[in-house]
């Protein structure tokens, strides 16, 4: 009787949307297809160390540090709004995640979101570069996220992006560019995994710079309400603007940034 | 004429409610863990029921996904950490119950259920009482019980182990019709 009770079920009921590609909104640097979810707040600190060529003398780069500070809310089920604050270049940045495609087996092989990214400098340079106003200080980013959970394992995520910056160090270099954010994350237990990324730009369009493609690795280790990521990134930059337009160490040179990322889940559903 | 009319008469009223199973594909299922620190409620409207009256027999099935939280973490880690529903994707119930259920007369009657509760890959007794309902073609199955997550293999961490009641309450609801 259970068997064809079972048989029924299975026969019967539509495919469930595949859900939680990524336990946590970002890889390491990049952002993931993962809404933060309803009536949900989350906080989060991210953190770099200074670079492991830095020598023994500061402590291999735990003397330096930058961060950046998120406030992420869920509006709803699918869309979310951000706020955040990088210390590098002391940068306000304000961000919007709309969740447009799940995936489901059978009906679609991936989840697709959509990112707008803004970013404001707000270092004060107002006597040798007096010409900095609200406009040149402010960088656009949009990137379309597409992930797939290939089993409970192993995600993948592509995010072709575009860049804005409407200044840029000097006239060879391009306003507008494209780039790759390339990441997935491996689960080894139920609550812990390791993560990888890997963020290229197309074409040349910095010319005034040496700027390289970002590689990072992390390891996730979620506890209840928190999702702790110890990372190791050439990027210097938390947000899109800079790990992907400019990563000025390579791997190869030690350029290596020790970090982490924790964040912090709030709900506010009863 | 007479005859005939007496014998499609006989004929008619011989199919009446007769019918010995009965289900439902919109079964209910909610459980609920309070403790101190934090309440879990989650609640699956998808539940598929079978009650055969003449056997004595009952089963229910239902797809762990179908369960659903308020909160979306809750919900996500129950799937991925808890119940692993990748693994396991159904939960259900095999059993038979004692006590006399007239089907053809309306009322509530009270059993006693006795059965296999499979979950997260383990199968466990479970013996709980029950009521059945007649109301017309429509008989409702209700009953209450309490499982313990350790039972089924289901690991909480030292963590959050005071977040998670040791004993969970369970409510299984069903409005069955013919088949």
């Amino acid at each position: 009787m259970l068997d064809m009770l079972n048989d029924s079920l299975t026969a019967t009921t539509p495919p469930m949307a595949v859900t939680s590609a990524f336990k946590a909104t970002q890889i390491i640097n990049m952002v993931t297809v993962e809404a933060v979810g309803k009536r949900t707040l989350q906080f989060m600190i991210m953190h770099r160390f200074g670079e492991l060529s830095d020598g023994a003398y500061a402590l291999f780069g735990l003397d330096n540090a930058e961060i950046r500070f998120g406030l992420d809310y869920g509006i709803t089920r699918a869309i979310s709004v951000g706020v955040g604050r990088s210390s590098l270049d002391k940068a306000y940045d304000a961000n919007l995640k709309i969740k447009l495609l799940q995936q489901t087996p059978g009906r679609m092989p991936v989840s697709v979101s959509v990112y707008g990214l803004l970013t404001h400098t707000t270092f004060p340079l107002k006597n040798e570069k007096p010409f900095l106003n609200a406009r040149l200080r402010t960088a656009y980013t949009s990137q379309l996220l597409i992930a797939r959970k290939f089993n409970s394992r192993l995600s993948l995520q592509l995010s072709p992006t575009l860049l804005h910056f409407n200044l840029v160090p000097s006239l060879a270099d391009k306003n507008t560019m494209a780039a790759m954010a390339a990441g997935g994350r491996f689960k080894v237990t139920k609550r812990i995994s390791i993560n990888a990324e890997y963020d290229w730009l197309f074409g040349n369009p910095v010319t005034s710079y040496k700027q390289y493609p970002s590689l990072s690795t992390g390891l996730d280790i979620e506890t209840g309400g928190h999702v702790f990521q110890l990372v190791f990134t050439n990027s210097r930059g938390m947000t899109a603007p800079y790990y992907l337009a400019k990563t000025l160490g390579t791997w190869q040179k030690g350029n290596i940034y020790f970090g982490f990322n924790v964040s912090r889940v709030f709900n506010f559903n009863k | 004429m007479e005859l005939i009319k007496r014998l499609l008469l006989l004929l008619l009223c011989s199919s009446t409610l007769k019918a010995q199973q009965f289900t439902s594909r919109n079964g209910y299922i909610g459980f609920f863990s309070g403790t101190p620190l934090e309440d879990i409620k989650a609640e699956n409207k998808q539940v598929y029921v079978i009650i055969d009256t003449d056997k004595k027999q009952l089963a229910f099935t239902c797809l762990v996904k179908g369960f659903l939280f308020k909160k979306q973490l809750m919900q996500q880690h129950f799937n991925e950490n808890y119940i692993e529903s990748d693994q396991y994707p159904k939960a259900s119930f095999l059993g038979s119950y004692t006590g006399d259920v007239t089907i053809n007369k309306k009322g509530t009657y009270a059993i006693q259920v006795t059965g296999q509760l499979t979950l997260h890959g383990v199968t466990k007794t479970i013996t709980a009482p029950a009521t059945l309902v007649v109301n017309g073609q429509t008989l409702t199955g209700e009953t209450m019980f309490k499982v313990n997550p350790a039972d089924f293999n289901i690991a909480i961490p030292a963590l959050v182990r005071d977040k998670i009641a040791k004993q969970i309450d369970v409510r299984v609801q069903a409005a069955c019709n013919p088949k």
